[in-house]
């Protein structure tokens, strides 16, 4: 006799419970510079359908991170990798017909989660290079060195000076160090 | 004689000779000055403004304010920090309440954005200072049989509102560029789609994916090589070749050349001056065909 063919097990959809739902959440994310139209957000899906990551990835849509933002899921947003996938190639700003700045809100969840204590590991390196070199990429000593004989000009100083103040007063460099410090 | 600000960014300083000294060159040879100013930083491209945006604003509106002391608009040759730069510029100056605080953050820098300077990619100056009529008389050496397939990249064209560089679902200045140079444009599916560049790094898989579908698609359309604008467009599709051939197990040989060094070759310039060799992919193909 052939064995008993287990049930099915179809994938559990997680309740959403009133608790987890800060109906405040939306509003913090529509004072941010470029984000305030998260409020217009109709769910057509074309985000999602012109989006290359979508293309590729089976987690990346834009369009639920932003039905979730509106939702107030805000533990549930900030911790996603997802937030962190969109390349900002600015073709869903383009081509949203509510014209909300999808990036720009992503953006801004992006900086919320930092705050939260999340800052992946690349996007950290970036940061501390900045903080260290003046630039994002590092530009190795030897390359500084071989411009001349390739007939570059000398390439003048960032000024280090003034990247750490700056830094310093928007609170950049306490957010990249403190993780740094939490990781090591 | 026009003269402009350069802003190089980190990219291409670390590690694309190939892509200054081209543009360098064959700019000075247009007629357009390029002015090194001192201590100009990051741009702060999208993986910091990620990390905070008041930050990212400040750092690239200190570099505006550097240009607007020396009274002179900036030009990039990277689209990455071309879009960096310009949202900046554009969200200060539309937005007083936006600029009156980042003004504050820079007061502790000594400096005050001001918004009278313009940030243009070369491809508009090439296109306004120069003109196509202009180029064309400076051709001494057309790259007549040359397939290329133009890719713009993302941030150039958007977002289109802010950047306002082109038609962003039909763009034409690169296109016309590099007929004016006598070479052929291609076009090839899902030409205006990201090349994943900037997900290096954080998902090498989808980065290689995106990357790969250029490579498939450009072959398919027959061309002979891949113009990019963007240091990181290039190390997608040029390094990212090495990168997909051992994850696909495929073999593409495209070379990818900075539409800056089909100017350079085209004006007469000699390639043993532009450090070609940084490149992955050989380019003697293209070389041969047009020499
Ligand atoms: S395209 Fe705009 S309106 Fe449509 S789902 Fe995406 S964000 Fe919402
Ligand atoms: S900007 Fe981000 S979310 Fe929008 S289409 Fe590009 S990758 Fe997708």
């Amino acid at each position: 006799m052939p064995e008993k063919t287990q049930p099915k097990v179809t994938k559990q959809v997680k309740v959403i419970k009133a608790n987890e739902i800060d109906p405040r959440f939306k509003y913090e994310v529509s004072k941010v510079p470029g984000a305030k139209k998260i409020m217009i957000c109709f769910q057509c899906g074309t985000c999602t359908a012109d989006c290359p990551i979508a293309r590729f990835s089976d987690s990346y849509r834009p369009r639920k991170l932003m039905r979730m933002t509106q939702l107030g899921l805000k533990d549930r947003v900030l911790s996603s990798d997802n937030i962190w996938l969109c390349a900002a190639c600015f073709t869903c700003v383009d081509h949203c017909p509510q014209d909300v700045e999808i990036s720009s809100v992503l953006r801004a969840l992006r900086n919320m989660a930092v705050k939260e204590g999340v800052m992946p590991v690349v996007f950290r390196d970036l940061s501390s290079n900045i903080l260290k070199t003046g630039y994002a990429y590092v530009i190795p000593a030897l390359r500084l060195r071989k411009r001349e004989e390739q007939g570059l000009p000398p390439l003048p100083k960032a000024s280090l000076e003034s990247i750490a103040k700056l830094s310093e007063v928007t609170g950049f460099s306490e957010l990249v160090k403190k993780k740094k410090e939490e990781s090591e | 004689m026009t003269s402009y600000a350069i802003f190089l960014g980190c990219t291409i300083p670390a590690r694309q000779p190939n892509y200054e000294l081209s543009a360098r060159k064959a700019l000075a040879k247009l007629g357009i000055e390029l002015i090194d100013l001192a201590n100009m930083t990051c741009c702060a491209p999208p993986p910091i403004q990620s990390i905070n945006l008041e930050a990212s604003l400040a750092i690239a509106a200190y570099n505006i304010c550097l240009a607007e002391e020396a009274d002179l608009n900036l030009i990039t040759l990277c689209t990455g920090c071309f879009e960096s730069l310009s949202i900046a510029n554009t969200m200060l100056k539309a937005d007083k309440q936006l600029k009156a605080k980042i003004n504050r953050i820079l007061s502790q820098a000594g400096k005050e954005f001001l918004g009278s300077k313009e940030v243009k990619h070369y491809l508009q100056v090439v296109t306004d200072d120069v003109g196509l009529e202009r180029l064309k008389q400076n051709v001494s050496k057309p790259l007549t049989n040359l397939k290329v397939a133009a890719f713009y990249g993302c941030h150039a064209l958007r977002p289109s509102e802010l950047l306002k560089f082109d038609d962003p679902e039909r763009p034409q200045i690169f296109e016309s560029l590099i007929e004016t140079l006598g070479a052929k444009n291609v076009e090839y599916r899902n030409k205006l789609k990201c090349c994943g560049g900037l997900l290096r790094g954080y998902s090498d898989d989808l980065a290689l994916n995106m990357a790969r579908e250029k490579l498939v698609n450009t072959t398919k359309a027959g061309a002979d090589c891949i113009a990019t604008l963007c240091p990181f467009c290039f190390v997608a599709l040029d390094i990212g070749q090495m990168q997909v051939k051992l994850k696909f197990n495929e073999i593409y040989d495209m070379p990818v050349l900075h539409y800056s060094e089909l100017l350079a070759l085209a004006l007469g310039i000699d390639p043993e001056e532009l450090a070609l060799k940084t490149h992955k992919i050989k380019v003697d193909k293209v070389l041969n065909k047009i020499i």
